[in-house]
C-alpha cells in the first residue's frame, strides 16, 4: 500500500470542507464521538454538516473559514491519503504554496453555478509552480444545476482552455456533490451520462511521487561518532536520500568542499546494504578520511548539481514585512544555513495570468523573481528537475521567522521542461 | 535500474528520521518527551534508526503526574536501561509543592493540567531548545493544524495565527532567546499506522495495552476507568471487573479503558479496524468538557 498526498483548492464557498468532510465520511475514516460532537454542535438538528469536520480552531468557526493549512488522513484498501486542505482567500496564497509545496496531486474545486473563475486560475497556476504534475478538476455541486452535462462539459472545457494557454498537465474533469455524495467515493445513479471514475476511484489510480527518476542526490543532516572504544573511528553521515539512488562503491563529490572519494558502505538501520534510494533515510560512510559537515552535499562525481553563490530564483514572499532590495536574511537549504542577500528584484508575477509587472519591493503573497547571493557556495539543481534540491527557504536572521519559499531556475528557463511524465513549459 | 517501492509505513519513517535529524541538527540541548505511551515509544525506535550506532543526541523526559499506571513507570525504567540512554523524571509532585498549586480536587481528580506546569519548569530547568513529542494530527482538531516544528514563546503558548510556513520538507527551528520548539516526527501517523509500525518492528509495549482483567468504576458516560487510590469513591458507584484494555496511555484518574480481549498487536488492529470511535474519544475524559478543550491547552503550552 503506498501514499498519496493531495491539496485541495477552492473559493470560499465551493464547498471544498464539505468535500473533504465526504470523502473521510463515505470511507468511514469518522468515528462516531467525532460525528456526535458535530451533531451537538449543529443548531436544529438536520443532516450533519461535514464541513465541521474540518475547521478545526475556534476563530474558524465563529468566521466560518478555514485559517490555516490542516492536514487530514484517510486510508483505504488500496491507499493511505494525506489531504492538506489550504485556504482560499485571496490574501492566503501563502497556506496555499506551503499545501502544494509537498502535494503529488491537487484537486481544483469549482461551484458548477459560477465554473471556472479567477481564484481557479491562481489554484491552478500556483499549484503548477510548485511543481504538481496530477490535477483534477472537482466540478462541485452538480445537484444545484440538475446534474446537467452541457454545463459540466463548458466548465471542463474552459478549463482546458486554461490548461492548454499554460502547457499545464492536463486535468482529469470529475462533476460531483460533495453535499450529497454524488461520484465522492462511489458513482452516482444522478450522473448516468459520465462514465469515467468517481473522484475516491481516481486519486485510488493516480501515479505516486516518484523520487527516483532524479539524479542522485544527499545532504548529510549529521555526524554519527560513537567514539566508543568498539568503534573508535566510525563516522558516519546521516540524512535522507533526496532523491535517486545510491550504491556502494559509487564515486561520489562532496560539496561544497569538492573532494572526490567513494562510497564505503551505506547503511540503513545499522545493515549494511548494496544500494540506497530516495525517501530512505540512511547513514553513509566514506572510504577517504575527507572533511565533511552538516549541509554538505555527497553527489555522483559524474552527474553534479550546480556549486553557486548566485542563483535565480522565484519567491512566494510570506512575510508581513515586505521585502526590499538589499534585504540580507538567511537561506535554508535544507540542512544547510548560509547567509544570503537580494540585490535585485527582477520583476513581480502576476498570479492571475503570470505575466509579469515591474516591481520595487514583494509584499505579503506576491510572486517575484529575484537575484540572490549567498556568503558561502550552495549545491543547487533547478527545481524543475529537482523538487528537493531546487527549493529553499528565506529566514529572517533575528526573529527567525520563515520569509519566504524559494524556487530555484535560471531566467526565461522553461520553467516546468521536466524530465518524466507531463511537461510543462511556460517561463515566468 | 530497477525502481524500488516504498509503501507507506516506510515512507512514514523514512519522513519521521529525516525529522529527528533535523532535531539533532539543528538544537543544541534537545530532549524527548517520552510518557512510556506507544507513541512515545515508537520515537524512541525510530531514534535508533536515526541515531546508531551513535548515543542519542537527547535525553528522555518523562513528566510523572504521580497518578501513572505503575507498568508504565516499571516499561519506563526498562526501555530506558536496555537503551543506554540517559532518562530525566521530573513529578508534578513536586511542582505542586513548589509552585503552592492546589491539588486538583474532585471525584476523579486529573493532573493532566498540572503537567503543563512541570513541563515548563523541567525545559527552564535544562534550557531545552527542543522537546519531541509523540503527538499525532490525527489525533484531535486542534492539532491537525499543528505544524512539525511548533516555536513556543517562554510560557509555551501556541498561537496557531502565528504560525511558521512549513513547507517541503524543510524544516526551520531557528528561534529567540527564550522560545523553544516541540516537534512533533509522528505528525502524519494515524492511530492504525502506528500500531501497524509496532507490528512491523516487533516493538514490545507495556502489558496495560492488551486484553487483562482489570476492576473499574463505571462512569456515567458508560466509560470504564480503573481503579485507583486515587479516586474518590461514593456508595453508589458501580465496581465491575472486566477485560479491558488501555488503548492510550496517560494519567490513570483521566484515562478510561476499553472492553477488549485483544492478545496480540494483531488483534488490536482487527480491533481498531472495526471500532467506531476514535482514540481521544474513547479514552480521554479530559477532552470532552469543552469543544475546544484541546486547542485552550495547547494555547497554553500543553504538548
Amino acid at each position: 500500500m503506498d501514499l498519496l498526498r493531495f491539496i485541495t483548492c477552492g473559493s470560499v464557498d465551493d464547498g471544498k470542507s464539505t468535500l473533504i468532510g465526504r470523502l473521510l465520511y463515505d470511507s468511514e475514516s469518522v468515528s462516531l464521538d467525532v460525528l456526535a460532537a458535530l451533531e451537538k454542535r449543529q443548531a436544529s438538528g438536520g443532516v450533519v454538516d461535514l464541513a465541521l469536520l474540518t475547521d478545526g480552531l475556534r476563530a474558524e468557526r465563529e468566521q466560518g473559514i478555514t485559517i490555516d493549512v490542516a492536514y487530514k488522513y484517510f486510508t483505504t484498501p488500496r491507499r493511505k491519503f494525506i489531504i492538506t486542505d489550504a485556504p482560499g482567500h485571496v490574501q492566503y496564497t501563502r497556506n496555499m504554496v506551503t499545501g502544494a509545496s509537498n502535494a503529488d496531486l491537487a484537486i481544483v474545486l469549482v461551484d458548477a453555478r459560477q465554473g471556472v473563475i479567477e481564484q481557479t486560475r491562481r489554484h491552478t497556476l500556483i499549484a503548477a509552480l510548485l511543481g504538481i504534475r496530477h490535477f483534477v478538476l472537482a466540478v462541485n455541486k452538480m445537484d444545484l444545476v440538475n446534474f446537467d452535462e452541457t454545463v459540466f462539459d463548458q466548465i471542463a472545457a474552459d478549463y482546458a482552455a486554461l490548461t492548454d494557454h499554460f502547457q499545464l498537465p492536463t486535468a482529469t474533469a470529475i462533476p460531483l456533490s460533495a453535499l450529497n455524495g454524488d461520484n465522492v467515493v462511489s458513482r452516482s445513479k444522478h450522473l448516468p451520462w459520465y462514465t469515467g471514475p468517481s473522484l475516491l476511484e481516481h486519486l485510488e489510480s493516480v501515479p505516486g511521487a516518484v523520487e527516483t527518476a532524479a539524479a542522485p542526490r544527499f545532504q548529510v543532516q549529521y555526524v554519527i561518532r560513537p567514539q566508543t572504544p568498539e568503534l573508535p573511528d566510525y563516522r558516519g553521515y546521516a540524512g535522507q536520500v533526496l532523491s535517486g539512488q545510491y550504491r556502494r562503491g559509487d564515486r561520489v563529490r562532496v560539496l561544497p568542499s569538492g573532494s572526490e572519494t567513494t562510497i564505503e558502505a551505506i547503511e540503513v538501520n545499522q545493515q549494511e546494504v548494496e544500494a540506497a534510494s530516495a525517501p530512505q533515510a540512511v547513514v553513509i560512510r566514506l572510504r577517504d578520511d575527507v572533511d565533511v559537515s552538516r549541509g554538505d552535499s555527497i553527489v555522483p562525481a559524474s552527474d553534479e548539481p550546480t556549486l553557486t553563490r548566485e542563483l535565480e530564483a522565484t519567491l512566494c514572499w510570506m512575510s508581513e514585512q515586505p521585502l526590499w532590495p538589499g534585504r540580507k536574511l538567511l537561506l535554508q537549504h535544507h540542512s544547510a544555513l548560509v547567509k544570503a542577500a537580494i540585490p535585485t528584484i527582477l520583476h513581480k508575477v502576476n498570479v492571475h495570468t503570470f505575466g509579469r509587472a515591474a516591481a520595487d519591493s514583494a509584499q505579503l503573497n506576491d510572486i517575484v523573481r529575484v537575484r540572490l547571493k549567498t556568503a558561502v557556495p550552495v549545491a543547487v539543481d533547478n527545481y524543475h528537475q529537482n523538487r528537493a534540491t531546487g527549493s529553499f527557504i528565506l529566514v529572517d536572521e533575528l526573529s527567525g521567522d520563515t520569509l519566504a519559499a524559494g524556487l530555484i531556475g535560471a531566467a526565461n528557463a522553461n520553467y516546468f521542461t521536466a524530465p518524466e511524465p507531463s511537461p510543462v513549459a511556460f517561463s515566468i | 535500474m530497477s525502481t524500488p517501492s516504498f509503501d507507506y509505513l516506510d515512507r512514514l519513517e523514512a519522513e519521521a528520521i529525516h525529522i529527528l535529524r533535523e532535531v539533532a541538527g539543528q538544537f543544541e540541548r534537545p530532549a524527548l518527551l517520552f510518557s512510556g505511551g506507544k507513541d512515545s515509544i515508537v520515537l524512541t525506535r525510530l531514534a535508533e534508526k536515526a541515531f546508531r550506532p551513535g548515543r542519542f543526541p537527547f535525553p528522555l523526559v518523562h513528566v510523572d503526574t504521580g497518578h501513572n499506571f505503575p507498568e508504565v513507570l516499571a516499561y519506563r525504567d526498562a526501555l530506558a536501561e536496555q537503551l543506554g540512554e540517559k532518562l530525566i523524571v521530573r513529578s508534578v509532585e513536586d511542582t505542586i509543592r513548589r509552585q503552592r498549586l492546589r491539588e486538583p480536587v474532585g471525584k476523579y481528580p486529573s493532573r493532566n493540567p498540572l503537567q503543563t506546569y512541570t513541563l515548563l519548569e523541567t525545559i527552564e530547568e535544562f534550557e531545552f531548545d527542543a522537546c519531541i513529542g509523540g503527538a499525532r494530527r490525527d489525533e484531535e482538531k486542534a492539532r491537525a493544524k499543528e505544524r512539525i516544528f511548533s516555536v513556543r514563546d517562554e510560557f509555551g503558548q501556541w498561537d496557531p495565527k502565528r504560525q511558521r510556513p512549513e513547507l517541503w520538507n524543510i524544516y526551520n527551528g531557528r528561534i529567540q532567546k527564550g522560545e523553544n520548539v516541540r516537534v512533533f516526527p509522528i505528525s502524519n501517523w494515524t492511530e492504525l499506522d502506528v500500531w501497524r509500525y509496532i507490528q512491523r518492528e516487533n516493538i514490545a509495549l507495556p502489558d496495560i495495552y492488551f486484553g487483562h482483567e482489570r476492576t473499574c468504576v463505571v462512569l456515567p458516560s458508560g466509560q470504564l476507568l480503573g481503579l485507583t487510590e486515587h479516586i474518590r469513591l461514593e456508595k453508589d458507584d458501580e465496581i465491575v471487573t472486566r477485560q479491558v484494555r488501555f488503548r492510550t496511555v496517560g494519567d490513570s484518574t483521566c484515562t478510561a479503558a476499553v472492553e477488549s480481549d485483544a492478545a496480540t498487536v494483531e488483534d488490536i488492529i482487527q480491533d481498531l479496524l472495526l471500532a467506531k470511535v476514535s482514540e481521544r474519544g474513547a479514552t480521554r475524559l479530559d477532552d470532552n468538557i469543552s469543544e475546544a478543550g484541546m486547542e485552550d491547552r495547547k494555547r497554553n503550552g500543553y504538548f
